[in-house]
């Protein structure tokens, strides 16, 4: 018996070593010899640009800091001191940042809340048309410009506005007026309140949430869940100890992203809210109608030290520890 | 006998397919129960069946008596060891088999002990620190056996459970889970699609196809007395002789089986049938003997077992095969 590939096997034997065909061969043996190699010379210019660029502007933010500025010149003087990390410290100043990091956790919090039962539908009830449904949705504010979003947002939260509209039509006006009421949190319209802020930047970051929620929560296998309920748990005892837990790693990740991008927006508190300032209002003023830029750097600073610390306490927390 | 598990005419459709269609089922307590079938015949969805992740779309499913249908799983005192083990990565070892006992609000100390007691059991003694990603894959399936056992389940369901091992290990598991069943007297029931295994570790064997019940019985009646030709062709290792074959060698008209042991190889002429030897396969404790035999067109060889110590046959030589007439086994031709 002899098969046509057998027979082509008898008649002219194909060679078992194939020569180099090129300069792209020899890179491709190259490459092979040498994994690494393709990998350092992918990652090489985008870490240089990195290094520079990135790490380069900040710690020249950070030296900026240490500079101070003469009050009666208005100019900067290049000696090093201590007098505008000082300043940062006062109480007007620290009533920023405690303002902005309650804001950014408020936020987070929030977002988190919101977030979970969509990720969570998402990545386990979801499939075909549904997911994709979901991406779109989840994905199409982003889409849109993010000044025009706030506007609108300031126009849906205005005193004659659309909230204050249907609140009147379905006679829930005693219930917006008793929100409007609450102390700090409230004022003379949602759109001039804590609460207005809030609501738009959990508007405009809860994409940054569900994504890598949903990403964590695609990955905990089904059978977690059924051995968790195969063992006696209920519902919410395999939520609170398997779930969450396997999920963690994405609810760090998406807070990092809504707690980070609250810290540092200077635009949506300048359009909807109080007059109060938050950090990014004040670095973006004094560096530009104030003209001072070492206390606008040591003000830049503050967002990349309070991550770093949540960073850290994340990970002490165990955040990282299903990665 | 008390019945651990009974399916009455149970039936589980998705749509259109139907996993488990018109099952009727019984387990005895106490029994090492195996569900055979080729993969996609509904085992799986059987035994989930019993653990409560599937409701039937008709039918009732009792556990000791009472009727199950609609309690969910964490309400069955019923334990599965899954077939990926489905530990809990972010827990140690010791916290993965605490878990059964931590959710029905065990106290702390007892549940450290009975989790050390168990871990003994399964021969994973100071294992308790570790994290499951630290362990091999028959380490892991002793944890997950354990998890389960914890509980005291009245019934253990298992599924693959040694499907993800290498032999060497699996063999090794196959005595150990036959053993550990022995000595808590908890009824198992596993599902495998390797017929070895469960005719090795089973004292009943259901055989599934399709999502239907096409035979239970002891491992022996399963091998010996196929009820169906598919029967006979999945338990495997069977002379399955279609009716002209049949016929041809004596019998009626019909499927009919014949063990490759019950045939002896004779000389040409002194057997019922002649034929010709037309490949040998060396098993170690015999050899297998193909001998195609004058016959219908397309029929398969009949195959003869020869023993160690009995010098098989030449490749080409003409034999003779003989057989008792007991040993020729009429089935449905399903
Ligand atoms: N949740 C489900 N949805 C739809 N079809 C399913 C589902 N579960 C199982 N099936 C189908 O039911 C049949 C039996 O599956 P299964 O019980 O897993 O078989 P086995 O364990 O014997 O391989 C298969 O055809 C499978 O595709
Ligand atoms: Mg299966």
């Amino acid at each position: 018996m002899s098969t046509p590939a057998a027979t082509a096997r008898a008649g002219a034997a194909l060679p078992v070593l194939l020569a180099p065909r090129g300069a792209g061969d020899r890179l491709t043996a190259l490459f092979w010899r040498r994994p690494g190699l393709l990998a350092a010379l992918l990652v090489a210019p985008p870490l240089l640009w990195l290094a520079v660029v990135y790490l380069g502007s900040l710690a020249a933010l950070l030296l900026q800091s240490f500079y101070s500025i003469d009050e009666f010149s208005g100019l900067v003087q290049r000696d090093f001191t201590l007098k505008t990390w000082a300043e940062l410290f006062s109480p007007a100043n620290l009533d920023i940042i405690l303002r902005t990091v309650t804001m950014a956790a408020a936020v987070t919090l929030g977002a988190a809340v919101l977030a979970f039962p969509i990720a969570y539908f998402a990545a386990r009830h979801a499939r075909g048309r549904w997911k994709a449904l979901f991406y779109l949705g989840v994905m199409l504010p982003l889409w849109s410009s993010y000044l025009v979003k706030v506007y609108a947002w300031k126009l849906i939260l205005a005193r004659e506005g659309i909230v204050t509209w249907a609140a009147e039509g379905v006679g829930a006006s005693a219930v917006l007026n008793a929100v409007l009421a609450l102390p700090v949190i409230g004022g003379n319209s949602l759109s001039t309140s804590y609460l207005g802020t809030w609501l738009v930047f959990l508007y405009v970051w809860l994409p940054y949430m569900i994504l890598p929620m949903q990403a964590a929560l695609e990955r905990v296998p089904a059978s977690m869940l059924e051995a968790a309920a195969d063992l006696g748990a209920s519902r919410w005892q395999a939520f609170r100890s398997v779930i969450l837990p396997l999920a963690l790693p994405g609810v760090i990740a998406g807070s990092i992203f809504t707690f980070s991008l609250t810290l540092g927006d200077y635009i949506i508190p300048q359009i909807v809210g109080t007059s109060a300032r938050f950090i990014g209002q004040a670095v973006y003023q004094l560096q530009g109608t104030a003209g001072n830029v070492p206390l606008a750097a040591a003000f830049a600073v503050v967002p990349i030290v309070i991550m770093l610390v949540y960073l850290r306490i994340a990970r002490r927390m165990g955040a990282f520890d299903a990665l | 006998m008390t019945l651990a598990v009974e399916f009455e005419n149970v039936s589980r459709h998705f749509g259109a397919v139907r996993a488990v269609d018109g099952v009727d089922m019984a387990i005895p307590e106490g029994a090492f129960f195996a569900m055979l079938g080729p993969s996609g015949s509904g085992k799986t969805t059987c035994l989930r069946l019993i653990s409560g992740f599937e409701t039937p779309t008709a039918g009732t499913i009792r556990i000791f008596g009472q009727d199950a249908g609609r309690v969910p799983p964490n309400r069955r005192n019923v334990n599965t060891v899954f077939q990926d083990y489905a530990l809990f990565p972010h827990m140690t070892v010791q916290q993965n088999v605490e878990y059964g006992l931590m959710v029905k609000g065990i106290d702390r100390r007892t549940r450290a002990r009975r989790a050390g007691e168990m871990l003994g059991l399964v021969q994973l003694d100071g294992f308790g620190p570790r994290r499951p990603g630290e362990l091999s894959g028959g380490q892991r399936q002793r944890v997950a056996l354990a998890r389960a056992l914890v509980n005291e389940p009245r019934v253990l369901l298992l599924d693959e459970p040694l499907g993800a091992l290498d032999l060497k290990l699996r063999e090794a598991m196959q005595d150990e889970l036959k053993a550990l069943q022995h000595r808590l007297g908890i009824t198992f029931v596993f599902v495998t699609h390797d017929q070895g295994e469960a005719l090795s570790m089973a004292d009943r064997v259901a055989v599934f196809s399709a999502g239907r019940l096409v035979q239970v019985g002891s491992p022996a009646e399963v091998y010996d007395r196929p009820r169906t030709r598919f029967v006979a062709d999945f338990v495997g290792s069977s002379n399955v002789l279609p009716p002209a074959l049949a016929a041809r060698l004596g019998g009626p008209a019909q499927w009919a089986s014949l063990r490759p042991e019950a045939v002896r190889i004779v000389a040409p002429g002194a057997g019922r049938i002649d034929g010709r030897v037309v490949a040998l396969r060396f098993l170690g404790a015999g050899t297998r003997v193909a001998v195609a035999v004058a016959g219908p067109a397309g029929a398969p060889p009949v195959v003869a077992f020869a023993p160690a110590g009995q010098p098989p046959p030449a490749e080409g030589s003409p034999v003779g095969l003989h057989w008792a007439d007991a040993a020729l086994h009429l089935m449905e031709g399903e």
